[in-house]
């Protein structure tokens, strides 16, 4: 996937491979820190107002679930704190003074959510209720502020600006310029509508799935609804802020859209290029659709895209990963925004499609196909920014640290490590959702003093 | 006092924060550890959960907080340091991951054995974390991580001064766990648990302090600019280490838990800022000042106003959670 395999250090692919990992990992978790506080809200405060047992139930099961998923988010961010500058020195050492300052209202939020939700978890039944609910809704909104920081940096990545390059040497730095770049906003949008595509689809899944064993009962429904009214929204939201987000691209960077379009040359009209991967630079295997291409990446009917081959060699993409990337989040969002559409108007027809099985099998499947959606995006975005760092200004290789191919080590520890993490936590999961369902509320630790002495 | 120097200033104020609060949960894992079998260790396990449960991922953001602070505000000299201290920051960070996702597994496991396995990796790694950090500070005091090009990745960090500043790190969090557990227990009214921490804490008390003080020897041979700085301009805070940690034991001793966290508090405090005071002007010590390490200045003026965001929006609920957590209703199991 290298193109230029000669000069390039040891330890660059399995530094990239390690980020990609820990990144790929983490994001997933970090959905559910931006987007599920807020579906928590709605239905505790639901639960208050109309004093709904059901949706209190439901609150109160999904905080111990988050219990879980913030923890495993918080020391899986952590990991990407530390490899910022283990794996990136010639990075964080160049530019750590002009990325910075993003992460730093980043950490301030980070902050808050966690004593936030120290304080929701533990606040159950130790609170006056009205105060109690209200903990929560601290950690919905530095979701919004983290996630924009985070994203903020990225976008600078794309769009590198708030400081001059003279001799070789960083001056004039404008750390306010960098939080508040120019690209930030919209990449923020998207991530964070996509945010609560997976954290919605996801819980809302898990009732569908309930409700194909049968388990068809108010908690199912209302466990479902909720959820999926917020995935709902931000599926039918994300095709249009995805492609606002493209708008430009073709200056910005080139080559990430050709890379995006597979455009191996400069066509006009383009078209829309379905699949396919480009072999010793010929396109193979790819559904043309004439004209479409120049429509969607440059709202004209002529304007071609511009092509790979207006880009230098040195600087091109691995072309076919971004390609299959981009398109694979493209259409798994546009089936997730069709398949909502479909439930939204069937229902407005007085249909429930929740009594068929077919549409709760799709509906359990649509929590996984967002992640694809997700890792699918981010891959796209990062690999098609490739050989660049920070596009324009410093290439991948220069900012990677002094190692040898020993890294692969690390980065086979590291799955190991991911693997056992991604294995704990599905057991622990599903076990309180076992406990749950045969009637357990408060799930005490099996070594509590009272379990302990009553099981030997 | 200079911009560079504020910033380092609001910098090591989240390393003193990190190694109480933060390294208060960490101690918790020595006790969790040491608690025995199953059945014997139930009540102090489940203290353990308890008291850490609430926090430890607030306390866990100082950590954060000081690396995004030293990255945007003296950036080469952070990649310095992550470039030739690699192994013990991969440890500590495997410590760190593997502490705080197991503790939130134990705590909804099933059954005991699922139970006693994360309780073990919890306990585990609670202990070896604070260990790899403590060697990371010694490296950097003793003058082990150089600028320009990488240090070597193994002595850096194996030699006297690391090795004893792991071993305090490990201490200093026992010695803190074990009061704040004591006064836990004997709040809710655990009388035989809290006499058992009682024990207990006093025992890590007596070997921390040696320990402390011990250092120095090997300290004045291994880390020059160090033991100057302790003799010099720290010495107050050495004495005041000394005096807060025998004040600590003489309250513990005396059955006064509630009282005894405080100098507790003041004696780690004062170990971990006898450190950075006793190696001011350095940030990397023999290589890189304070003021030569630091960024673009519009960036540290920007710090500086996180920081004031922190103290104002932070602080107020960080001290709400704390106090909640330390009273009667909140006690309760």
């Amino acid at each position: 996937m290298q193109l230029a395999g000669t000069a390039e250090p040891a330890g660059l692919l399995p530094a990239r491979q390690q980020m990609a990992l820990s990144l790929g990992w983490h994001i997933v978790l970090a959905c559910f820190g931006v987007a599920f506080p807020a579906m928590i809200f709605v239905m505790h405060l639901r639960g208050i107002r109309r004093e709904d047992p059901v949706a209190l139930g439901l609150a109160r099961r999904w905080a111990k679930v988050s219990a879980v998923l913030f923890a495993i988010g918080a020391v899986s961010g952590t990991v990407l704190s530390f490899e910022m500058g283990l794996l990136w020195p010639g990075l964080m050492g160049t530019y750590g003074d002009v990325l910075g300052l993003p992460f730093a209202f980043e950490g301030l939020a980070f902050f808050l959510e966690a004593i936030f939700l120290g304080i929701y978890l533990y606040g159950w039944g130790r609170m006056p209720a009205k105060r109690h609910v209200l903990m929560v809704l601290p950690m919905a909104i530095t979701g919004i502020v983290g996630a924009y920081c985070v994203v903020a940096v990225n976008a600078w990545m794309n769009v590198p600006t708030g400081f001059r390059l003279v001799g070789g040497e960083v001056t004039d730095v404008q750390p306010w310029a960098v939080l508040f770049n120019q690209h930030a906003f919209l990449q923020f949008a998207h991530m964070w509508v996509g945010a609560y595509m997976v954290a919605g689809f996801s819980v809302a899944g898990v009732y569908a799935a309930g409700m194909l064993r049968g388990r068809r009962d108010a908690h199912h429904r209302l466990g479902f609804m909720v959820p999926f009214v917020f995935a709902s929204i931000a599926a039918v939201t994300q095709p249009f802020v995805g492609h606002v987000l493209g708008f430009g691209l073709d200056e910005r960077q080139p080559a990430k859209l050709a890379a995006f379009e597979l455009a191996e040359t400069t066509e006009s009209p383009s078209p829309l290029r379905l699949g396919g991967v480009v072999v010793d630079g010929e396109v193979v295997g790819a559904i043309d659709i004439p004209v479409l291409g120049s429509l969607i990446a440059m709202n004209s009917l002529d304007d071609p895209v511009p092509g790979l081959d207006t880009i230098p060699e040195e600087d091109r993409p691995p072309v076919n990963i971004t390609h299959l990337a981009f398109q694979t989040m493209v259409g798994v969002g546009t089936l997730l925004a069709a398949g909502v559409t479909w439930f939204w108007v069937q229902r407005w027809r007085g249909r429930d499609l929740l009594t068929k099985r077919w549409f709760l099998r799709a509906a359990a499947a649509a929590g996984p196909l967002a992640v694809i959606a997700l890792e699918a995006g981010w891959v796209a975005t990062e690999v098609g920014r490739q050989p660049w760092v920070v596009y324009g200004v410093m290439r991948t290789p220069d900012a990677v640290g002094d190692y040898t191919s020993a890294l692969w080590w690390l980065l086979g520890i590291s799955a190991l490590i991911y693997a056992g993490m991604t294995a704990a936590a599905v057991i622990v999961l599903r076990s309180m959702a076992r406990r749950w369902r045969s009637g357990e509320t408060d799930l005490p630790s099996p070594y509590a003093p009272e379990t302990v002495d009553s099981s030997s | 006092m200079s911009l560079e120097v504020a910033v380092a200033a609001a910098m090591f104020a989240g390393v003193i924060a990190y190694a109480v609060l933060g390294g208060a949960d960490f101690g918790s894992g020595f006790f969790d550890l040491t608690a025995g079998s199953s059945r014997r260790g139930a009540e102090l396990r489940t203290l353990v959960d308890h008291s850490i449960g609430p926090v430890w991922e607030a306390n866990h953001v100082w950590l954060i907080y000081v690396l995004v602070i030293w990255w945007t505000g003296f950036p080469e000299s952070f990649a310095a340091t992550m470039s030739t201290l690699v192994v013990p920051l991969l440890l500590a960070l495997l410590g760190i991951v593997l502490r705080g996702a197991s503790f939130a597994f134990r705590k909804y496991s099933a059954t005991l054995r699922q139970a006693r396995l994360f309780g073990v990796i919890f306990a585990v790694s609670s202990v070896i974390t604070p260990f790899f950090l403590g060697t990371v500070a010694g490296a950097i005091a003793s003058g082990r991580v150089p600028m320009e090009e990488d240090g070597d990745r193994w002595s850096s960090w194996l030699n006297p001064t690391s090795l004893f500043g792991g071993a305090i790190a490990v201490g200093t969090c026992a010695f803190l766990a074990g009061v704040f557990l004591a006064a836990d227990a004997h709040r809710s009214r655990r009388s035989r648990l809290a006499e058992d921490l009682r024990a207990r804490s006093l025992g890590v008390g007596l070997v921390t302090g040696a320990l402390v003080f011990a250092a120095l020897v090997p300290i004045s041979m291994d880390a020059p600019v160090l033991a100057d700085g302790l003799a010099g301009r720290a010495a107050p805070l050495v004495v005041m280490a000394g005096l807060a940690g025998v004040a600590t034991l003489v309250l513990v001793w005396r059955r006064r838990y509630s009282m005894a966290r405080w100098p507790a508090v003041v004696a780690v405090a004062s170990v971990v800022s006898g450190w950075g005071v006793a190696q001011y002007p350095w940030l990397l010590v023999d290589h890189v000042t304070i003021r030569a390490a630091a960024g673009a200045s519009a960036t540290l003026q920007g710090l500086l106003v996180a920081v004031g965001f922190a103290v104002v929006l932070v602080l107020p609920p960080l001290i709400y959670l704390l106090r909640l957590t330390q009273t009667e209703e909140w006690t309760r199991h």
